[in-house]
């Protein structure tokens, strides 16, 4: 008996354990970035330049073009991933759809550095050549990898949402006369729309947090962007470009880990959101 | 507008997008095999980079991203298995799976460049680790223990509740019914989630880049050793493309990428199967 029970402790460490990494993470970002924060105040999110060697740091720059990437990838992806997820659950054959999941499977394994590269060497230059650009990296460019790499996300959660609309509401539609797309329109995805919803929340969590595919193509500018032409920085690319050359515990490494807790808190507040509404869809 | 004409257009768009999808992986996968098939040789995945990458192969990456993924499964397997048995076994469905379940989502979404973060601060700095083949396994593995967790949990859950009762309707206690029962049953779901894990940790590049990774060609002697590793390689020569640097940088991401795809594939091919079995 005393046995099970030591057993039984050993077992809840370890399932206590993520709980603990995430307590470990938190309390490093915050030892590290606070400090900054709390002398900066608002100015740090708000400021317009971010001048390390003169200790200006204003992340404004960094959250703009975070955000102008995310929502340019999800106006690409979201109806792209709809539309594919709800192919794959109304009208795909059987074999269609034996061969659209592996490529799904396939492409979310794919690693992000592979995206960068494809991105920076086919998409950066498919922009510099057709739209005449000086140089292609841009938050154009950022966008369409970023909406590469967010589709599967949005496919697989949105196609579990419609799996879950009830059969008879399909079938009541049918029966009083509507079509096969009136029906998807009408029916299916205004019953599936909060998973729909929790799929887009998520995917811009993941598109936010991404680095590698980012850097790569974004052109890495300290500036506002004030087109979808010009280059930018994200808030990832700035940890790493700049971690690197910093020494550790100086102004410029805090301020660092002082995006990272903005990162770290927008990231945690859309996941949230969309598990929350996922566990009310069950 | 007609409602045919409507449902007919509708019906093309939705083929449409499909076939797009399917488009983009065509693409990337022949971008590289066209552009690094070429770079491909037993010198190659061999020899150590010269000229700082622009010659000889990437033999000390190769390595250095198996070292990584062997300390991050040693990491993530024990910690994330124990804790699906515990949920599933010795928990009932309360408050406390609640928020060990939350916990592991949490960490799930946390962005892999605040891995980076949290590494150096944590493993590098404060417990002065060094930049090291540890401390970048080390952050590798927190960050695929939810993978493990969640995986290892479905596939214990998917064990009948027949068979655990039969068993100890024998008299077994609990922990022989765990080990002679539940974790032969629910072997085959868990190594699933270990090798879906092993495809993300191989290919990340940002946690590690602070943690593990040096631009040197030198062999790793203990994981105490800074290591090269294939992705923060590639990043290397990505960036400073020079056409030499591009042809090797190819090479590396066709390597890296026919890793985690053999893997990942491995990895849903035997939870087909599995899940075939159990329905038997």
């Amino acid at each position: 008996m005393n046995r099970e029970k030591l057993v039984e402790r050993i077992l809840l460490i370890c399932a206590l354990s993520a709980i603990f990494v995430i307590f470990l993470i938190i309390m490093f970002l915050f030892k590290e970035g606070l400090p900054i924060l709390k002398k900066e105040g608002l100015s740090f999110i708000f400021g317009r330049f971010w001048e390390p060697s003169k200790n200006i740091f204003g992340a404004l720059p960094f959250i703009i073009g975070s955000l102008s990437v995310t929502f340019l990838a999800l106006l690409i992806a979201v109806p792209l991933g709809l539309f594919c997820a709800i192919f794959l659950s109304e009208i795909a054959p059987g074999w269609a759809e034996s061969l659209l999941r592996p490529v799904i499977e396939l492409l979310a394994g794919i690693p992000s550095i592979v995206y960068g590269m494809f991105g920076l060497i086919i998409i950066v230059r498919a922009i510099k050549v057709s739209i005449g650009l000086p140089t292609g990296e841009s938050v154009l460019a950022g966008g369409i990898v970023l909406a590469l790499m967010i589709l599967p996300i949005i496919i697989s959660i949105s196609e579990d949402s419609i799996n879950a609309v009830p059969r008879a509401y399909k079938e009541g539609s049918l029966a009083l006369g509507a079509t096969h797309w009136q029906t998807i329109r009408n029916v299916i995805i205004p019953s599936a729309s909060s998973g729909i919803l929790a799929s887009v929340i998520l995917s811009m969590g993941r598109a936010i947090g991404e680095t590698m595919a980012v850097v790569l193509v974004l052109g890495n500018v300290e500036m506002i962007p004030r087109s979808i032409f010009n280059p930018a920085e994200a808030l990832t690319s700035v940890i790493l470009l700049e971690m690197g050359e910093t020494p550790v515990g100086g102004t410029h490494y805090q301020a660092l880990f002082a995006i990272g807790i903005l990162l770290f808190v927008i990231v945690m507040l859309l996941n949230t959101a969309s598990i929350l509404i996922r566990r009310r869809m069950r | 507008m007609n409602v045919y004409k409507e449902e007919k257009i509708m019906k093309t768009l939705l083929w449409g997008s499909a076939l797009f999808t399917v488009f983009i992986l065509i693409a990337i996968l022949s971008f590289l095999i066209i552009k690094g098939a070429g770079a491909l040789s037993i010198d190659f995945l061999t020899k150590i980079p010269t000229d700082s990458g622009e010659k000889g192969g990437i033999f000390p990456a190769i390595l250095g991203t198996l070292y990584l993924v062997t300390i991050a499964v040693l990491t993530a397997a024990p910690l994330g298995i124990g804790g699906a048995i515990y949920l599933v076994e010795f928990q009932r469905e309360g408050i406390i799976t609640k928020i060990i379940r939350f916990g592991a989502d949490t960490l799930n979404g946390v962005p892999s460049i605040i891995f980076g973060l949290f590494g150096f601060a944590f493993l590098v700095y404060y417990l002065k680790l060094g930049v090291c083949i540890l401390s970048g396994g080390l952050t590798l593995g927190f960050m695929i223990l939810p993978t493990v967790l969640r995986t290892s949990e479905e596939a214990l859950r998917a064990v009948p509740r027949g068979d655990k009762e039969g068993s100890y309707a024998l008299g077994a206690t609990k922990l022989q019914t765990i080990r002679n029962i539940v974790l032969p049953q629910s072997f085959s779901g868990i190594i699933t989630g270990i090798i879906l894990g092993i495809g993300r940790a191989a290919g990340e590049t940002a946690p590690i880049i602070f943690t593990a990774a040096i631009l040197n060609p030198v062999l790793p002697k203990s994981v105490f050793d800074p290591t090269m590793t294939l992705p923060t390689h590639l990043y290397n020569l990505v960036s400073e493309a020079t056409p030499d640097k591009l042809l090797n940088a190819y090479g590396t991401a066709l390597v890296l990428v026919m890793i985690i795809l053999i893997t990942t594939y491995s990895a849903l091919l035997l939870r087909r199967y599995f899940t075939r079995n159990i329905r038997r």
